[in-house]
C-alpha cells in the first residue's frame, strides 16, 4: 500500500511486536520495590509498578490478572520476570504469561526477603536481557500489527482534525487486513446506536449493546445521569450543543469499517482481523493499559487541548489539529495536523502523514512519550478490595 | 493566531451537512468556508458573530428539522434557523432527552 517495509519482532506464538522489552512485573503493590530494584540493577529492563493486587476477588481479581498477564504477554515484550509477595499468585501469573511461549520466571518474596529476591531475580533478568538483545527485527505485514485508538483532552479541533485523521489510518489498517481496537464505552453515549448499526452481525451487536448497557447501569448505580450532565458547561462554551454532537467527535476517529467484535476489558481480539470495540473506561491510562493487555502494540491518540499520555509497553503516537497545543506542547506531539483547519492540505494528505509516522514508529523511531519517559501503567478496578 | 491568506473561516465535515464549525472567531458579514474532504468551498453571510468552535447554519433549517453534521443527525432545531445564523443550545436540542 505505502510501499514501505515494516519490521518487527515475531514472537514464539507468531504474534508481532514493534518493541523488544524485558519486563519486570510485580504481582502486587508490595513487590514494586523489588521489581524496581531489579530494573535498576539490570539496565535496559522495564519495571511495571502498579498500585494493586492484594485482597481482590471475583471479576475484579480476574480483570487484574488478565491485565497483568496480558501486559507481559504483549508481543512488544520479549521476556518477563515476575515478582510477588507469595508463590501462589506469582505462579498463576507466570503460567498465564508462559502460554505465549516466551521466557518467563517467577520469584516470591516470602521466606527470602526483598534483598535475596532481588539478587535471584536480577540474575535471571540479566540473562533474559542478553538473550533478548539477540532477537532481531524481521519484515512483517501491517496485518500482523494490532493498533489501538483513544482520544483525550478533546476540543472542537479533535472532531474537525485529529479524529478524522486517525480515522484515515484506521480504515487503511483494516483494508490492509489489520486489527484495530477502540473503546471508551461511556463516551460513546449519544452515538452508541451508530456503533450498534456498524456491528457486523446480530451476535456482535447484542454483545456490544450488553457491554454498553452494563457500563451505563454501573454509572447509574453511582447516582449519576451522564445523559443529563452532557455536554458539560465547558463543552457548551466551546460550541458543542448536544450529546449526539459530542459523541460524533469521538466516533469520528473509528473510521467507516464494520465492528467485527465486542470485547471485555483486556480480552484479546479472537475472531479474525478488523475493527473491535472493547469495553473500557474513557480515562486514558486505564484504557490504553487494557488495550495493551489485549495485545495492541501501537496506539494512536488524537488530542485537542493536549494530553501527555504514554505507556511503558505500547508506544503512543499523539496528534493534534490545535495549533496552540502543537506549538506550546511540541515535545508531546508526534503529528501536528493543524494545517487541516487552514486548508493547507486535505484529510487524505493528513492521513498519509500519520501513516508515515506510524510506519517509522513501527520500525523503531521513539514516540514523543517514549523519548521523554511517559510510562502510565494503570489498572482498572471494578470495585474495592475485600 | 495568524491565518494564512485564503484560509477558511469555517469548515463543514461532509457535503450535505447543514452546519459548519468556525475555525476562528467570526464577525457578522460574508465569510468563506470549506469542507474537510473534497474541493468544495462555500460562502455564507453571517447574521451574527460566531465564536471559534461554534456552529453556523449553511442552509435554512425549519423548527423540528434534524441538524445534520458529520453526515449524521446531531440534534433537532427548536425554532426556525436561517442560513448564516449561529447554531447552538438556544436553537438546538438533543433528540435523546
Amino acid at each position: 500500500m505505502s510501499g514501505r517495509v515494516l519490521t518487527g519482532y515475531r514472537r514464539e506464538n507468531g504474534a508481532v511486536g514493534i518493541r523488544n522489552h524485558t519486563v519486570i512485573l510485580p504481582v502486587d503493590d508490595l513487590s514494586n520495590a523489588a521489581a524496581e530494584a531489579v530494573a535498576a540493577l539490570v539496565p535496559g529492563t522495564l519495571a511495571l509498578p502498579h498500585a494493586y493486587g492484594r485482597l481482590q476477588f471475583g471479576a475484579d481479581l480476574e480483570l487484574t490478572f488478565r491485565t497483568l498477564a496480558g501486559s507481559a504477554a504483549n508481543p512488544n515484550v520479549a521476556s518477563a520476570v515476575v515478582i510477588g509477595i507469595e508463590p501462589n499468585w506469582t505462579e498463576r501469573l507466570v503460567a498465564g504469561i508462559a502460554k505465549t511461549g516466551k521466557p518467563v520466571a517467577g520469584f516470591a518474596i516470602e521466606r527470602h526477603g526483598d534483598l535475596r529476591t532481588i539478587e535471584r531475580a536480577a540474575r535471571v533478568a540479566a540473562q533474559f536481557r542478553q538473550d533478548d538483545s539477540e532477537r532481531t527485527r524481521q519484515e512483517v505485514e501491517r496485518s500482523e500489527i494490532v493498533l489501538s485508538i483513544k482520544c483525550g483532552e478533546s476540543d472542537t479541533t479533535s472532531g474537525l482534525g485529529s479524529c478524522p485523521t486517525t480515522a484515515q489510518a484506521v480504515d487503511q489498517w483494516v483494508e490492509a487486513g489489520g486489527t484495530v481496537l477502540f473503546g471508551e464505552t461511556s463516551e460513546l453515549t449519544g452515538g452508541e446506536h451508530l456503533i450498534a448499526q456498524r456491528c457486523a452481525n446480530e451476535a456482535v451487536r447484542q454483545k456490544f449493546q450488553g457491554l454498553y448497557d452494563r457500563y451505563m447501569a454501573m454509572i447509574a448505580r453511582a447516582g449519576v445521569d451522564l445523559l443529563g450532565s452532557q455536554p458539560t458547561q465547558g463543552n457548551i462554551r466551546g460550541g458543542l450543543s448536544t450529546i449526539e454532537e459530542k459523541a460524533m467527535g469521538n466516533i469520528a476517529k473509528t473510521g467507516t469499517k464494520p465492528v467485527v467484535g465486542a470485547l471485555e476489558a483486556a480480552e484479546p481480539p479472537g475472531s479474525g482481523p478488523g475493527l473491535y470495540f472493547m469495553d473500557t473506561s474513557s480515562a486514558a491510562a486505564e484504557c490504553i493499559t487494557l488495550m495493551a493487555a489485549a495485545g495492541a502494540v501501537l496506539h494512536l491518540f488524537p488530542t485537542g487541548q493536549g494530553n501527555v499520555i504514554g505507556h511503558p509497553v505500547e508506544p503512543v503516537i499523539k496528534l493534534t489539529a490545535n495549533p496552540l497545543t502543537a506549538q506550546t506542547m511540541a515535545e508531546h506531539i508526534d503529528l501536528d495536523c493543524a494545517g487541516l483547519l487552514t486548508r493547507q492540505y486535505d484529510l487524505t494528505a493528513a492521513g498519509g502523514r500519520l501513516m508515515e509516522i506510524c510506519d517509522r514508529v513501527i520500525n523503531g523511531r521513539l514516540t514523543c512519550a517514549e523519548a521523554i519517559g511517559h510510562r502510565e501503567f494503570v489498572l482498572t478496578r471494578l470495585y474495592p478490595s475485600a | 493566531m495568524a491565518q494564512p491568506p485564503g484560509a477558511p473561516g469555517f469548515l463543514a465535515h461532509r457535503d450535505g451537512d447543514l452546519v459548519g464549525v468556525a475555525v476562528r472567531d467570526l464577525d457578522p458579514g460574508p465569510v468563506d468556508g470549506g469542507y474537510l474532504s473534497g474541493p468544495a468551498s462555500i460562502s455564507v453571510r453571517l447574521t451574527e458573530a460566531v465564536p471559534l468552535g461554534h456552529k453556523l447554519a449553511l442552509a435554512d433549517i425549519a423548527a423540528g428539522q434534524q441538524i445534520i453534521e458529520y453526515g449524521q443527525p446531531v440534534g433537532i432545531a427548536t425554532r426556525d434557523i436561517g442560513r448564516g445564523n449561529h447554531v447552538h443550545v438556544h436553537n438546538v436540542r438533543s433528540a435523546r432527552l
